[in-house]
């Protein structure tokens, strides 16, 4: 066991294993999200529930970030071992024949997703941060009411903030549309199955990514 | 010096059970001083090196490809022969011995035969322990297809790539003992000449083909596995690299060289399109079973096919010549190799050829689409189906029998196989001749080993379909191992050869001179051109069929072609740099000598037997008028030719064929 | 028909190359692609010239010899072949055509279009075989009875041609169809079965010591494997790499 993630085969495995925790997470993000758009209500108390619940807050909010930063880091880490490993470039190279755009560009796709976190967390997760654990307001109040919906919906005004989320999650489907099947391909599953879960993955690195693009106009035309 | 075959006495089934028993050994503390040299690393070489270096020797093995598994056993198709009896149709050891020397139409040794029979099923057994995925049926047990020229089903295949699996089997024993240190393996690298000590074999000079570095390599005993020299006709199913060298450089230093003439020319290869040809692609003899040969009746619509008027599918039966079926109703389209090989040459010199080279015969499935799409519709209880429909269910099953191959025509021809007929031809395949070995598989040098195709022994004067597998590996897993240890035996108190004296000095220096003159001799005729010419040459006056007056015209251009090619062959690029070129003409230099050779020995024997055929030596009337006529009388022996110079001074030394156990007959497919 | 050919030249491995132009002409649409090099090449004999190198041997698809990246892919633009399979009718008269060599860290070129692939030779030295001796003692070949599915699988995985292709092709010039195939291979047999473990951790470590890069699971190696080796065995490879791992 030891030494595993020092070889190839063992950073794909700890690359998918990541995407997958990853996955799991903008499922569950998505679902909340659109609770702001079925019922403002359900939303803020989902909202606030997760966001003072302990075991979110110190247990699984940590592990996610550390699974971002791996994911990140190693995905670097990746490319530029590849890079290393290719040695001349080729002078014509014809990669469209044989493998899709996006695959070919999980780094440039992952590092604007990137780009789009780090705003994303200026945007939410640093304001949000502040007011509970700095500022140590953690009633979850503004006004006598949750503060959730408003904040988010008022995020959503300047029409700049939506083109760039929708920017952000464009790129999200293009990371998808090749990630999803690869972390499967990764860990081993590639069997009779393949051909369903490639079809679910399609789905899923479409209709995530559109959804939260959904809830963002939403947002912006009915505040 | 007499020819010594070292065949051991007593019954012929026991011979070499009973030669092991009393054989000398090394014990195998003494192995590891001893040094082997396997020269060519195919089926041959690769199963020898893997398995000396088991044994406990220290094996050095060579090849010019980038890894053993490149060699040209890889491109064996159809599948590997062995006496198992799995399908309990009668088969046995002295079933598959005496198919064998029928096959090779009584010109080869029978106790080398039997051992290669006896052998044959314990290399099944070896293979499959190694990992090489043979074809299964579905109970989990090995299946077998039948081949050309016998009765039983007796061929393991593995798909269409026997020859790359087995290949794959033994490299895959070779990497473990390269990975043990037991072999030390010379990729890249080319045999120039063999190294005589004391009249023994004792090491070999080779080329670091990257660097142009001229290397001394010792031993106690060299093994050549070299393949054949089919290239001698420049167009040949052999790969590009494959090349006489090794084997003539030993003949040169003393090895007897048998047999050169008998030449294997395949019926079923696909035909030339142009000049610019560099090597023809050979489609399993399997395709016989389902396909029909046939050329038009009729000159005009040969005419009308070549000018493009007509297609071969506009024909009516009637108007079709399958003269395979009308020469041989017995064997009709599956008659042995060399038979169908001549019989397209007599259409095609008669101006029956069907492409514009006029050297082309149709291979058609017609008739198996019909015959199969009739049998699945009943099968699949299909009332009144449409022609169309026929077609449709019979093609799917020849696309699942053959569908590789004819894949592999579509790629090359550009035409759809399932439309329109294939166009075959024959092409030069395997050498049955090649350095003439005893028992031991020794050749006339002392310690001097040669295996697989680069040896005369098994196949006579004509091969059966999936024997050359069998051969190779048999020699290399199971005899060679065993017999070498008598050689060896003797020399466990030899210690290291040294590579630093007179003899290596003067054998390096002969190979250094022949570089030097290729890379300075600024001629302005590059070497595919001689090599072309010679080809030419080979293929008219000393192909399918052979008569006197072209074999002595044969000895004397190629003689003039080997004067010119000394005098005027330009070398690009230097010696001490990878340089094809280089590397190409040493190797036209030998084949421009096996040659003339080959043409004398064709011209002494003045029989016509297996795939050598004299048209002086035909049966002139009865009912096998036109057919080969073998002279068991004069010429049942081996010829084996030691070198003299001059090839046409090549002195003959017989080796008289005794047939105990087989009584000879002439071969019928009436 | 008439093509212009940019060609890597260079002399050997430690001399920069560069692009060189060469014009062709009369070129048969029925050549083989490896003919249509034979073909310049004797004209640069011809005229006094070093000719091209290039990997050739058996020209029938089976050796695994000949490596070019012809318009930027591993053996050109048909599919299922290899370089001397491909025929000039798969370009057009005044075509100008890019030929270099396969890339790869571990594939360093030799000279021309030739490369070194003795990183290949040296992953199968690490475990590429089942350790048992010759002899005439082994156990009958029907002992062990293996279903046809697995003997076909293992076959399909067997007909790697071990070209380099699909390092040619990969964008991190990784290795893994290849030692997928040969991995899988043995796995899908009993035979294979006693030293599986350690089969694949050898020769998955040897992979990473010469240099390959890692799978980002783009599928270029499928696509453009001469012999349609499928994406199945680097999965598998990946399976008994991890379970080998798990159980220590």
């Amino acid at each position: 066991m030891s030494g595993i993630l020092n070889s190839s085969i063992g950073r794909k495995f700890a690359m998918a294993l990541s995407a997958f925790f990853l996955m799991i997470f903008v499922l569950q993000h998505f679902a909340i999200n659109l609770l702001s758009v079925l019922s403002p209500d359900t939303f803020n108390e989902v909202s606030h529930f997760m966001g003072t619940f302990w075991v979110v807050q110190f247990v699984i909010q940590p592990i996610l970030i550390i699974g971002v930063i791996f994911h990140f880091v190693m995905g670097f880490v990746l490319e530029i071992k590849n890079k290393k490993a290719n040695g001349v470039n080729y002078v014509r190279n014809n990669g469209a024949a044989n493998s899709t755009w996006m695959s070919r560009n999980m780094i440039w796709s992952g590092g604007f997703i990137l780009v789009f976190l780090v705003i994303h967390f200026i945007d939410f997760w640093f304001p949000e941060m502040n007011t509970k654990y700095i500022v140590g307001d953690m009633s979850g109040l503004h006004n006598g009411e949750f503060r959730y919906f408003h904040e988010l919906q008022e995020k959503f005004v300047p029409i700049w903030r939506v083109a760039l989320y929708s920017l952000g999650f464009v790129f999200l489907a293009l990371h998808l549309l090749h990630g999803f099947d690869s972390a499967f391909q990764s860990v081993g599953a590639n069997n009779k199955y393949t051909k369903g879960l490639k079809g679910f993955g399609k789905a899923y690195a479409i209709v995530i990514p559109v959804g939260f693009i959904f809830i963002a106009l939403f947002h912006h035309f009915n505040h | 010096m007499a020819l010594d075959s070292k065949v051991p006495k007593g019954p012929i089934k026991d011979k070499w059970t009973d030669y092991k028993n009393k054989i000398n050994l090394v014990n195998p503390a003494n192995k590891r001083h001893i040094d082997v040299i396997v020269v060519g690393t195919g089926l041959a070489g690769g199963s020898a090196a893997a398995t000396l270096a088991e044994l406990g020797y220290n094996v050095k093995a060579f090849a010019y490809q980038d890894s053993p598994r490149r060699a040209h056993s890889i491109a064996a198709q159809g599948g590997i022969n062995a006496a198992k009896n799995y399908q309990g149709d009668g088969d046995s050891t002295y079933r598959l011995f005496y198919d064998t020397v029928k096959g090779g139409d009584y010109r080869s040794r029978e106790a080398n035969v039997y051992r290669l029979a006896e052998v044959s099923a314990n290399i099944i057994d070896q293979c499959v322990a190694q990992g090489v995925p043979f074809a299964r049926d579905y109970g989990g047990l090995l299946d077998n297809r039948s081949f050309g020229g016998v009765l039983v089903s007796r061929t393991f295949y593995a798909k269409g790539q026997t020859g790359q699996q087995l290949l794959l089997g033994a490299y895959s024993a070779m990497n473990r003992q390269i990975a043990r240190g037991k072999i030390e393996m010379f990729n890249r690298h080319e045999m120039l000449d063999v190294v005589i000590v004391d009249g023994k074999a004792r090491g070999i000079i080779a080329r670091n083909l990257i660097t142009g570095e001229i290397e001394r390599h010792s031993a106690h005993a060299v093994v050549v596995g070299s393949g054949g020299y089919g290239n001698v006709y420049f167009l040949s199913t052999n790969a590009m690299g494959s090349n006489a060298t090794a084997a003539w450089k030993i003949h040169k230093k003393g090895a007897y060289f048998a047999n050169p003439c008998y030449t294997q020319i395949h019926p079923t290869c696909i035909p030339r399109s142009g000049d610019y040809q560099s090597k023809l692609t050979l489609m399993s003899e399997s395709l016989r079973n389902d396909g029909r040969i046939w050329v038009p009746k009729h000159m005009e619509d040969v005419m009308a096919i070549r000018e493009g008027r007509k297609k071969p599918t506009d024909l009516s039966e009637d108007e079709r010549d399958y003269y395979l079926e009308r020469r041989y109703p017995a064997f009709g389209n599956l008659v042995p190799r060399d038979v169908a090989s001549r019989a397209a040459k007599e259409r095609c010199d008669a101006g029956y050829g069907v492409n514009q080279t006029g050297e082309a015969v149709y291979l058609d499935f017609a008739s198996a689409f019909e015959r199969y799409g009739k049998e699945q519709a009943k099968i699949q209880n299909i009332q009144n189906p449409t022609p169309a429909k026929i077609k449709e269910l019979g093609q799917a099953i020849v696309e699942a029998k053959y569908g590789n191959l004819f894949q592999m025509y579509e790629k090359i021809i550009d035409q759809n196989p399932y439309e329109t007929p294939m166009m075959i031809y024959p092409a030069v395949h395997y050498t049955m001749g090649g350095v003439w070995v005893d028992y031991n598989l020794m050749t006339t040098i002392p310690g001097c080993y040669c295996i697989g195709e680069a040896n005369f022994s098994d196949h006579g004067a004509n091969r059966l379909g999936a024997s050359a597998l069998m051969q190779g590996l048999a020699d290399g897993y199971f005899v060679l191992p065993y017999t070498i240890g008598d050689y060896l035996a003797d020399d466990i108190r030899t210690g290291k050869i040294p590579t630093d004296t007179k003899e290596f000095d003067d054998a390096e220096k002969e190979v250094t001179e022949r570089i030097n003159f290729f890379v300075n001799n600024k001629g302005t005729k590059s070497v595919d051109y001689f090599h072309k010419k010679l080809g030419k040459v080979m293929w008219d006056k000393a192909g399918m069929s052979r008569n006197a007056q072209g074999l002595k015209e044969a000895m004397a251009e190629i003689k003039a072609i080997r004067e010119e090619f000394w005098k005027d062959v330009s070398v690009p690029g230097g010696a001490n740099e990878m340089n094809p070129e280089l590397e190409k003409a040493g190797r036209v230099a030998d084949f421009l000598e096996l040659g003339e050779l080959f043409a004398k020995d064709a011209l002494v024997r003045e029989e016509s037997c297996g795939g050598h055929f004299r048209e002086e030596s035909a049966e002139l009337d009865g009912p096998q008028k036109g057919e080969a006529k073998r002279n068991d009388e004069e010429f049942a022996f081996v010829s084996a030719w030691e070198y003299k110079g001059e090839p046409s001074e090549a002195i003959l030394h017989k080796e008289q064929l005794e047939f105990k156990d087989i009584e000879l007959k002439q071969r019928s497919y009436k | 028909m008439n093509l212009t050919l940019k060609i890597w030249r260079q002399k050997d491995s430690n001399t920069k190359g560069q692009m060189v132009d060469y014009k062709v002409t009369d070129i048969s649409e029925h050549m083989s692609f490896l003919e249509m090099m034979d073909v310049l090449n004797e004209q640069l004999v011809n005229s006094g010239e070093e000719p091209v190198a290039f990997d050739h041997d058996c020209r029938e698809g089976i050796c695994g010899m000949c490596s070019m990246y012809i318009n930027g892919e591993a053996h050109g633009p048909d599919r299922g072949v290899t370089t001397c399979q491909l025929h000039m009718r798969m370009f057009n008269d005044g075509d100008t055509i890019t030929i270099e060599p396969f890339r790869a860290a571990a594939f360093p070129v030799i000279k021309d279009l030739v490369v070194d692939r003795m990183s290949f030779e040296r992953i199968q030295q690490a475990g590429g075989y089942i350790s048992v001796n010759t002899s005439g003692n082994t156990q009958d070949a029907n002992s062990i009875p293996i279903s046809k599915h697995a003997a076909d699988e293992a076959m399909d995985a067997a007909t790697c041609i071990g070209c380099g292709a699909c390092v040619a092709s990969c964008k991190n010039s990784s290795a893994m169809l290849f030692v997928g195939a040969k991995v899988s291979q043995y796995a899908l047999l009993p035979q294979g079965q006693v030293e599986a473990a350690e089969r694949v951790q050898n020769m998955v470590a040897q992979m990473d010591l010469e240099g390959f890069g890692n799978c980002t699971n783009t599928g270029a190696c499928e696509v453009e494997c001469p012999k349609g080796i499928s994406l199945e065995n680097i999965a598998r490879m990946n399976r008994e790499y991890l379970s080998a791992n798990l159980k220590g």
